[in-house]
């Protein structure tokens, strides 16, 4: 079926800028961000909500962008990695990773940062096992995970003033 | 658990100050990759650019009768429709077969088929249309009739001797077979204290680059010319072969990888829509984009392993491993891969089976069989990992038939540190590798001791813990003995170009690539030491046949070792270049000069004469101050291909401490240890996460990986929601230790350390899972090692 032709107007927010596109209703999240607004930061590995490589905040909410139509954020606001590292919000945990070498290829570091930062917004300090836990749905395919624990309990303590060890 | 940071950043107490290799540096390119600017073919848009779709096969072998492609044709969008036909007329056919695997057989391919398909998955039809959506509607239009045909989709059925061909005119459904045979096999297993047993079975797996394969194709009519972005790492085997498939001079071919998300063997591969999409580029005078997704990645990426094994050896009294014979049946797809063949990992698997042993005599027979099933070919640890697991089951068998400790049996069995150099049966030949010093270490390093009381007090209590260790030895940096031999147009040197910019910086151009390995990181170190410079000011550039020489680029673990020593090489030439000028400046003898941190100093007493930045300043807009017949070459090219030893090997041990649930067959990974010799180490930080990520693949295929296929040859859990990959609550921390065994063929010293994670790894954990289960009366002789297997094993059902 041809659904080229019907589109649909939406306004939302998108790293605190207002922006307004047709879009075909089909479209999801992680299309509209990677093609209609070039923020390619947002990877697209599954198109199922498995591995979490498209994971941006929704209101302040990690989602799977791939699992969200655009025109489902119709009046939201949308994070993604691209404004959390203009905003510096990430640059503890981008230290950390680079740091640590808590990627490889980095193709799932967008999403792993996304998750990570909306962990430590918690506020207290995360258990190994908690990060362990909280982190997978991001799959990572390099690393074998254990250093990008390392790089967010390192960012955590940073965040709450205890300082890496 | 381990602290994070146990290390400071950079810290390397036995290094002098300044010094860079064998420091634990972080990557300057991940820097990039951290702050969201990675720049992945995914990503990547070219003007005018469309995209492709293909329409699969939804049979494993079928005639096509017809194909109708005119309603899509006709559909919004749509530029262009086609099929195998279209495509012929541009692209000659490639076979995967290389000479020196002698009676090797495969059927012709072309990017699509003419007459019948031969997996489920296989693209028929391509559509390109300006958007990817609309390429997919139009998929949907194409009309496709097929007549089924007899679909050879397990081992027994395709080896029945009146099975049906899966090629006709083929005298058997064989692709490759080879024996080998050393020493007195049978004299030794009639005379042996005990021969042991098993049959194992080894799951076909698959890579999951989490970014899947990409790849955007820009023909120019008006040149001639070919530019393709394509996530890789072998570009310049790409742009061979695209110049030769497509009669497009090599010299106006460009292959670009930029950031490339993930391979593992993966992208070193000609994928039929690859080369398609050559054509459709060509057909349609625009760019065509082609993203490989996920759906499409698992029928279409490589499989791997798939093994089949029979194996015994002869044990004498004492635990000594005397012989052992190995029959190994491992399916394939419908054809051998292009160009570097689905034949290696088999004749890896027997060739290094008992590898780290002295055995007496060996004998091995390899049969590689064609199946309606995805292509397998070459990924991550080719073999290793089941010639490993084989041989430490078998030693865990010998350990209990004579009963000895696991660490005792092997003590017993290893080859000495001070016996090399030395040959295996199989004609690895072997510099020196530390097998004797590593199994020390390992013990001490899980604490072994007391591990094993630990599990002794636990079992009494109803907890199933198991410790398994497995010694490995890996095949790294291939001379050209390995492809070039036999006609693949692989290559075995790399080059590289390094120049001093004119304000006294470095770029170095250099043939491997990165796939986030950290190859551009020690490339980085390696070429600052030796051309005396500070990390901070040297760049360094790969991935693009535009701009680098040619070269093999990064696979079978040879960035660090053929790479590295390229670099080595280039550095200390272009230094030498820097010092000849410096000296004609200075009215000095070049001999009296060094380069220290990017300053021309006195090389007796380090007096600071002249910066490196002076001398480019002179040597590129001064020239006419310096003194006739000054010759300022600051640029230099160095190519470098391995010519001693065929390989270089490297060795080391895994050790896999595991708790079972015998209730409900899960098994939870509790810790994993490595020691591990990689020869120099450039950089250690960079060294143990390549370990550890390997690692993790190898404990994926040891508990979750699987691509299972039912009886008609359909691929049953082809995405990630069913197909298993490890995640971080499933992983434990993995402790890592070194041995530093050089290789004396290069002045670098490095042998590579990428696959060393994975090719021991899941045998430690077949190993760790059987000790838990031994008290049960229960073993397991497959991997994956899924719930279900060990339940059955328990025979809770």
């Amino acid at each position: 079926m041809n659904m080229m032709a019907g589109t649909v107007p939406l306004s939302l927010t998108v790293n605190g800028e207002e922006v307004a596109r047709m879009v075909a209703p089909r479209t999801t999240l992680a299309d509209f961000l990677r093609t209609d607004l070039e923020l390619t930061a947002t990877h697209v590995g599954c198109e199922m909500g498995a591995c979490g490589a498209c994971l941006v905040l929704l209101d302040g909410v990690p989602v799977h962008s791939c699992l969200v139509f655009a025109v489902q954020a119709q009046g939201q606001s949308v994070e993604t990695v691209e404004g959390l590292v203009a905003s510096g919000a990430l640059a503890p945990l981008q230290q950390a990773f680079h740091e640590r070498n808590a990627l490889q290829c980095g193709f799932c570091t967008p999403g792993m940062l996304v998750n990570a930062h909306a962990l430590i917004a918690r506020g207290s300090v995360p258990d190994r096992e908690e990060i362990r836990d909280a982190i997978s749905g991001n799959y990572c395919r390099c690393t074998g995970y254990e250093a990008i624990v390392d790089a967010i309990e390192a960012a955590a303590r940073k965040a709450n003033g205890e300082g890496a060890e | 658990m381990n602290a994070p940071f146990d290390r400071p950043l950079g810290a390397a107490p036995h290094l002098e100050p300044g010094v860079h290799v064998g420091r634990p540096l972080p990557r300057p390119n991940a820097k990039r990759l951290v702050a969201g600017r990675g720049n992945y073919v995914t990503d990547m848009k070219r003007p005018r650019m469309l995209h492709a779709a293909f329409v699969r096969s939804p049979f494993a072998h079928a005639r096509i009768v017809r194909i109708d492609v005119e309603a899509a044709r006709a559909a919004p969008g749509v530029a262009l429709v086609a099929t195998g036909e279209d495509l012929a007329k541009l692209c000659t056919p490639w076979v995967g077969t290389l000479d020196h695997f002698k009676g090797m057989k495969s059927e012709p391919q072309l990017p699509l088929p003419l007459e019948r398909v031969t997996w489920s998955g296989q693209a028929v039809v391509a559509v390109v249309a300006e958007s990817r959506a609309a390429a997919e509607d139009a998929c949907e239009l194409v009309e496709i009739e097929y007549e089924d045909l007899p679909v050879l989709a397990d081992l027994d059925t395709a080896l029945a001797p009146d099975a049906p061909r899966l090629v006709e005119g083929f005298a058997d459904n064989l692709c490759f077979r080879s024996a080998l045979e050393s020493g007195a096999v049978d004299d030794l297993f009639a005379s042996a204290a005990h021969v042991v047993e098993a049959d194992l079975a080894f799951g076909r797996h698959t890579g999951v680059t989490l970014e899947p394969r990409a790849i955007i194709a820009d023909y120019d009519a008006s040149e001639h010319a070919l530019t393709v972005h394509h996530g890789t790492q072998t570009p310049f085997q790409f742009q061979d072969l695209y110049s030769r498939h497509y009669g497009i001079p090599e010299a106006r071919v460009r292959v670009a990888a930029p950031d490339v998300g993930g391979s593992f063997g993966v992208k070193l591969h000609v994928y039929h829509e690859d080369m398609a999409v050559i054509g459709l580029s060509m057909l349609a005078g625009r760019p065509v984009k082609y993203v490989v997704d996920r759906l499409e990645a698992f029928v279409s990426d490589i499989h791997a392993r798939d093994h089949r094994v029979k194996a015994k050896a002869a044990v004498g009294a004492d635990g000594r491993i005397l012989a052992m014979a190995v029959e190994d049946e491992t399916a394939i797809g419908a054809f051998s891969t292009y160009p570097r063949t689905s034949a290696v990992e088999g004749n890896q698997v027997i060739r290094l089976i008992g590898a780290p042993y002295r055995l007496e005599a060996y004998r091995a027979d390899l049969k590689v069989v064609f199946q309606n099933k995805t292509q397998t070919s070459q990924y991550r640890a080719v073999g290793h990992p089941i010639a490993c697991a084989v041989t430490e089951h078998l030693m865990e068998k010998a350990a209990a038939a004579t009963g000895l400790d696991p660490f005792e049996v092997r003590a017993r069995n290893l080859i000495s540190d001070d016996a090399y150099p030395c040959q295996s049966l199989t004609g690895f030949k072997f510099e020196q590798l530390s097998h004797e010093a590593c199994l020390a270490k390992l013990k001490t390093l899980m604490d072994y001791d007391r591990l094993r009381a630990e599990q002794a007090e636990l079992c009494a209590r109803g907890i199933h813990r198991g410790i398994g260790i497995a010694a490995f030895v890996e095949i790294t940096n291939p001379t050209p003995a390995f492809y070039g031999i036999g006609g693949a147009r692989i290559s075995a040197q790399d080059g590289a170009v390094i120049k001093i910019t004119p304000s006294g910086e470095v770029r170095c151009l250099i043939s491997v690539t990165e796939q986030g390995q950290g190859t551009e990181a020690i490339i980085g170190q390696i070429v600052a030491d030796y051309l005396g410079v500070s990390r901070d000011i040297v760049r360094v550039i790969t991935g693009d046949t535009e701009v680098t020489p040619h070269g093999g680029a990064t696979w079978a673990c040879r960035g660090a070792g053929i790479g590295g020593e390229t670099a080595l090489q280039a550095a200390k030439k272009l230094k030498a270049n820097v010092l000849n000028v410096a000296a004609a400046i200075l009215q000095a003898q070049p001999g009296d000069l060094d380069l220290v941190d990017a300053e021309v100093v006195d090389k007796a007493g380090g007096t600071v004469r002249l910066s490196l930045a002076e001398v480019a300043r002179i040597a590129y807009f001064r020239s006419d101050t310096l003194p006739p017949g000054t010759d300022a070459q600051l640029t230099v090219a160095h190519h470098y291909a391995p010519s001693g030893y065929p390989f270089a090997f490297t060795n080391g041990i895994h050790g896999c401490h595991v708790e079972v649930d015998a209730e409900i067959g899960l098994v939870k990974i509790l810790k994993h240890f490595v020691v591990e010799d990689c020869g120099r180490i450039i950089n250690p930080l960079l060294v143990e996460e390549q370990v550890r990520g390997g690692v993790v693949q190898g404990l994926g295929a040891a508990f979750f990986e699987e691509c299972r296929y039912d009886e008609a040859g359909q691929l049953v859990n082809g995405s990630l929601a069913d197909y298993l990959v490890p995640m971080s609550c499933e992983m434990p921390d993995i402790v890592i230790a070194h041995m530093e065994t050089p290789t004396r063929d290069t002045e670098l010293g490095a042998k590579g350390c990428g696959e060393a994670g994975t090719a021991a790894s899941s045998a430690a954990a077949l190993n760790a899972v059987n000790d838990a289960l031994a008290p049960l009366g229960a073993e397991l002789t497959q991997i994956p090692m899924t719930p279900a297997r060990i339940l059955k094993a328990l025979g809770a059902y």
